[in-house]
């Protein structure tokens, strides 16, 4: 069997001349990357597509490959995982000067997700628990990660972990959010078929700062369970209560952050009796989930009167962790106090 | 001065000479923002670091705009509406009142004092009540000292 060179160059070229695209993982927990796997065998056309020079969860590239790469040639860059440390941020910076399209792919991304909790706390907080505190840690010799350490073998390094934990947009510039945790295989493959069309067929791009592959509604207004008017006179979790199915799970007393939460994901969590917890963040035209969660969720509650009101809110544990679950990074209120020299956090004592 | 009964030295106090709070009220249209009219008209004298937004009702205060109010440098908000049963509006007073109550555990979640949001009422003639409450305001948040937020 002779080998017809020409064709093989050919073929060789055309792979070349495919978009590029790179897909990376941050500080996540890499089900963003499993969740581009869900579009299961569309993903052969993503290949077909595009020619896949980075993504360090199933291919071999490394950092050096793509710091080789010329600017901007990536054509798409899909970027999962919050920025917490001085890696992140660099991996960030990289990929934004080489690919023409970066999207933040995600809700860490987008908007911190769970890593970004640890901004309810401070690094010297997190450190001191994660090596001293927790109760499967043992170091009695309080070993702590340095940055720098020196061996016979010479000097090793580890990035500097941030104070605060950063959505991709705030450390570098983004030109599109696809946000969920993880966003939804069919709004993967939606966005991905979007962008192969775009470019096959030199399509305009949508405006920058466009949020895709999610609704433009709130959750509340896709989901099936039928409403009624809201009084909600005490919370329950949900191992407190079996659900009535197809009753609202808020009108039942479950918190849920449907009536704050973007639509797109389809209501996977409410089709399996579990409330929302907010992953797809804040609806359109809103920049604060968690105000928007308050200003929702109080002015149902059952009662006029400002103990009781209290008595009722005693219900919902933990607001902060509850209402910017997935978007702490984007609160208007920033974090909590960590600089000493700004003076003692001013924590005070709510009557309960 | 303070000093202590024991050594008769002066505690250090931080002398902050320059600051001046930055107090932001939100005020109801029908009742509290025609009281504090009445204060202005009676010529009674309040603190001049409330600064007043009008507002349709005080249900219509949305959470966000106290936070943001926070993030663009406010050191206390007070929100002020018609008494609880005088709502122009039926029942947005209650609204808030629910609202505030919710918004001061998130405020303390994030480490900030809740003294810094208040909720009052004030009737369209209360002027003496409302320019009590500003000067009220105003003396807490000047112990309070200014409120700053991480970025």
């Amino acid at each position: 069997m002779s080998i017809d060179i020409e064709a093989e160059m050919d073929l060789a070229t055309q792979t070349v001349s495919k978009p590029k695209l790179a897909l990376y993982w941050a500080s996540s927990c890499g089900g963003c990357e499993i969740a581009v796997l869900d579009i299961k065998e569309k993903i052969l056309e993503v290949d077909a597509a595009f020619d896949i020079v980075f993504w360090p969860v199933a291919v071999d590239f490394k950092v050096k490959d793509v710091e080789a790469m010329a600017d901007g040639e990536i054509t798409l860059c899909l970027f999962n995982g919050a920025v917490r440390n001085s890696d992140n941020a660099y991996m960030a910076e990289l990929l934004r000067r080489k690919a023409k399209i970066l999207v933040a792919f995600g809700s860490c991304a987008c908007e911190g997700c769970i890593p970004a909790l640890s901004n309810t706390t401070t690094r010297a907080a997190t450190m001191d628990w994660v090596y001293r505190d927790s109760p499967s840690t043992e170091n009695p010799e309080d070993v702590r990660p340095q940055e720098r350490t020196p061996t016979p073998f010479g000097e090793l390094e580890l990035p500097e972990f941030w104070e605060t934990v950063r959505a991709l947009d705030q450390v570098v510039d983004v030109d599109y959010f696809v946000p969920g945790c993880p966003p939804q295989a069919h709004q993967i493959w939606a966005v991905l078929e979007t962008v192969i069309d775009i470019l096959q067929n030199n399509k305009p791009l949508p405006p920058k700062g466009t949020v895709l592959g999610a609704g433009d509604r709130t959750c509340c207004d896709e989901c099936p369970l039928v409403r009624e008017e809201k009084k909600i006179s005490g919370f329950v979790r949900l191992h407190e209560i079996i659900p009535e199915p197809g009753r609202c799970l808020l009108d039942q007393g479950i918190l849920c952050m449907g009536p704050a939460t973007r639509s797109g994901c389809g209501g996977l969590c409410i089709s399996v009796g579990v409330p929302c917890r907010g992953c797809y963040g804040a609806p359109p035209n809103s920049k604060d989930q968690g105000t928007k969660m308050i200003s929702a969720l109080a002015s149902v509650i059952d009662s006029q009167d400002p103990e009781e009101i209290d008595r009722i809110l005693d219900g919902v544990v933990d607001p902060v962790g509850t209402f910017y679950r997935f978007s702490m990074a984007r609160a208007t209120l920033g974090r909590v106090a960590v600089d000493e020299s700004l003076g003692e956090p001013q924590f005070a004592e709510v009557e309960r | 001065m303070v000093t202590t009964a024991d050594h008769g030295t002066a505690i250090e106090t931080p002398k902050v000479e320059t600051w001046q709070p930055r107090i932001v009220a939100f005020l109801c249209n029908w009742c509290s923002y025609t009281g504090a009219d009445l204060a202005g008209i009676s010529r009674i004298q309040w603190d001049p670091s409330v600064s007043i937004i009008r507002i349709m009702c005080s249900g219509r205060m949305d959470p966000t705009f106290v936070v943001k109010a926070f993030r663009l440098g406010a050191d206390g908000v007070i929100i002020s509406g018609c008494h609880p049963g005088d709502c122009h509006y039926q029942e947005g007073n209650y609204k808030t009142l629910r609202r505030v109550h919710l918004l001061r555990r998130l405020l303390v979640g994030f480490g900030i004092d809740p003294e810094r949001l208040r909720l009052v009422w004030v009737s369209a003639s209360e002027g003496d009540q409302w320019a009590e409450t500003a000067n009220d305001m105003a003396r807490e948040i000047r112990t309070l000292g200014p409120l700053r937020l991480e970025t």
